[in-house]
């Protein structure tokens, strides 16, 4: 332990993403660049939101690390274990719990409150990516507050499928201003974006750090017509009975069966904990 | 000389990036939520800076940052102290990310980078001190802010020019002893009733 630095990271990397982080702030939803360290995991585990976790840290803190929801999945134990060892955090699994939150593809359930900070893991930060593939031209687009684009790439959706299809990372305006890319969170989520929390963006690979203070206004995009919506697989959790959580669709069986779970562990766990039963936890107790 | 030396070599973190890492929440969570005073202590700059200011400069710069001294401010042991404990070159304004020092000294305001269309983040830092901080005056409202808040601004009409910029613009930290608030380039600030 005493070979790092605390939280890892060298002072001179952490100046330049407390710098990164303090103009995402003050520009929501912009992306602003960094020069992304390389980190002890490889890319696809989060570089991003580790970096922007280490900088922001402080040994008080109790971390909270979740991936699809997940606590205990091999990426969310190896990052709490990894900020165990550099920075001497506590870590939880309740969401209540924790001051710092890393989390891909996920927002959790528990509404946050003011005094905790979501740090988020971004594979792709650029919206208009798919549509654009130059850096330059991104920049000209956002600049410009182009978006017609993407619009018409949402629109073009609705003529194929009679809906829009996109249904993670779906694309948000902030503040009125900047288009930008909640990360691979499920549709389900996006409005939770207008939280009480700080949200801290990530991207390692390609080296984008932005943020969302608290109770910035957060819009999906979306047509008259056409109007957003927040779905989920229209069930209850067979586990706790939540009516109002993302849930996964698990195959249980060899003969196929299925059964829907809430996505965040942590929500169900403690729901059940409550004393909430599902379909499924029924049939156990009968 | 040797004196201020020996004042240039003291005062800086205790335990760095422990030190580092406290003042950083302060700064962020002011900055995201403007309006809101926060205590950031740990450095001991020279006399003529505050605890909060010093705090904030060896947090944030660095050889990669220039800084301007505003004249009411600028002393040769404030700079000796700076460039040992930060490495960061001095600038005049219209170079600087971060600028310190009182209101008067600091304006105008059309001196600092404002960011380009592009890259709005090349913006100038101010830190403004201040004889002291209190939730009274102009009322804020944006991002950061659940309905209104309030700050003892050091003035109106430029921060509202500055809203104007957005999204360039300038972001403030206002310090005063142990104390840090801020105000970001997105805040919309009005005149109280
Ligand atoms: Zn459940």
């Amino acid at each position: 332990m005493s070979n790092y630095n605390f939280a890892y990271l060298d002072e001179q990397t952490k100046r330049m993403i407390r710098r990164a982080i303090l103009k995402g702030l003050a520009v929501p939803g912009y992306q602003v660049p960094f020069a992304s360290r390389e980190m002890p995991m490889p890319y696809g585990w989060g570089t991003g939101g580790v970096q922007v976790s280490a900088a922001t840290l402080t040994p008080e803190d109790t971390l909270k690390v979740i991936d699809q929801g997940a606590d205990d999945t091999t990426n969310a134990v190896s990052i709490r274990k990894f900020f165990e060892r550099t920075a001497g955090v506590e870590t939880t699994e309740e969401t209540e719990q924790a001051s710092v939150i890393q989390t891909r593809h996920r927002i959790p359930e528990a509404k946050l409150r003011e005094d905790q900070i979501l740090v988020y893991q971004v594979p792709i930060p650029e919206p208009l990516r798919f549509l654009e593939p130059r850096e330059t031209e991104t920049r000209k687009m956002h600049s410009l507050e182009e978006y017609g684009l993407m619009h018409v790439k949402l629109y073009e959706d609705i003529s194929q499928h009679g809906a829009i299809a996109t249904s993670y990372a779906y694309p948000v305006k902030v503040e009125d201003r900047y288009v930008m890319d909640p990360s691979p969170i499920p549709k389900f989520d996006n409005p939770k974006m207008e939280m009480a929390a700080i949200q801290l963006f990530g991207a390692g690979r390609e080296q984008r750090i932005y943020a969302v203070p608290p109770y910035t206004k957060v819009v999906s995009l979306d047509f008259e017509d056409y109007p957003f919506e927040a779905t989920k697989a229209e069930h209850a959790c067979d586990l706790c009975g939540a009516e109002d959580s993302y849930l996964d669709e698990v195959i249980v069986d060899d003969a196929g069966n299925r059964m829907f779970v809430c996505s965040d562990t942590d929500y169900c766990r403690s729901r059940r904990g409550a004393g909430h039963v599902g379909r499924l936890a029924q049939e156990e107790v009968a | 000389m040797t004196q201020t030396q020996s004042i240039s070599f003291a005062g800086g973190f205790y335990d760095a990036p422990v030190a580092a890492s406290h003042a950083f929440r302060a700064a962020m969570t002011a900055m995201a939520r403007p309006g809101d005073i926060k205590v950031i202590e740990g450095a001991q700059p020279p006399k003529g800076l505050s605890v909060a200011a010093g705090s904030l400069l060896l947090t944030l710069c660095d050889p990669e940052t220039a800084i301007f001294l505003a004249s009411d401010v600028d002393s040769p042991e404030l700079r000796g102290w700076l460039t040992f404990h930060t490495g960061a070159p001095f600038a005049p304004a219209e170079k600087a990310d971060f600028a310190i020092g009182g209101w008067e000294a600091l304006t105008p305001l059309d001196q600092f980078k404002i960011g380009t269309a592009e890259y709005p983040d090349r913006s100038a830092t101010l830190v403004v001190e201040m004889p002291e901080l209190s939730n009274a005056g102009p009322i804020l409202s944006g991002p950061g802010i659940k309905e209104t808040a309030r700050l003892s601004l050091p003035s109106l009409t430029e921060f509202q020019g500055n809203a104007q910029l957005f999204p360039l613009g300038l972001d403030f930290f206002f310090t005063s002893g142990s104390q840090v608030a801020a105000l970001p380039r997105s805040t919309s600030v009005m005149a109280e009733d």
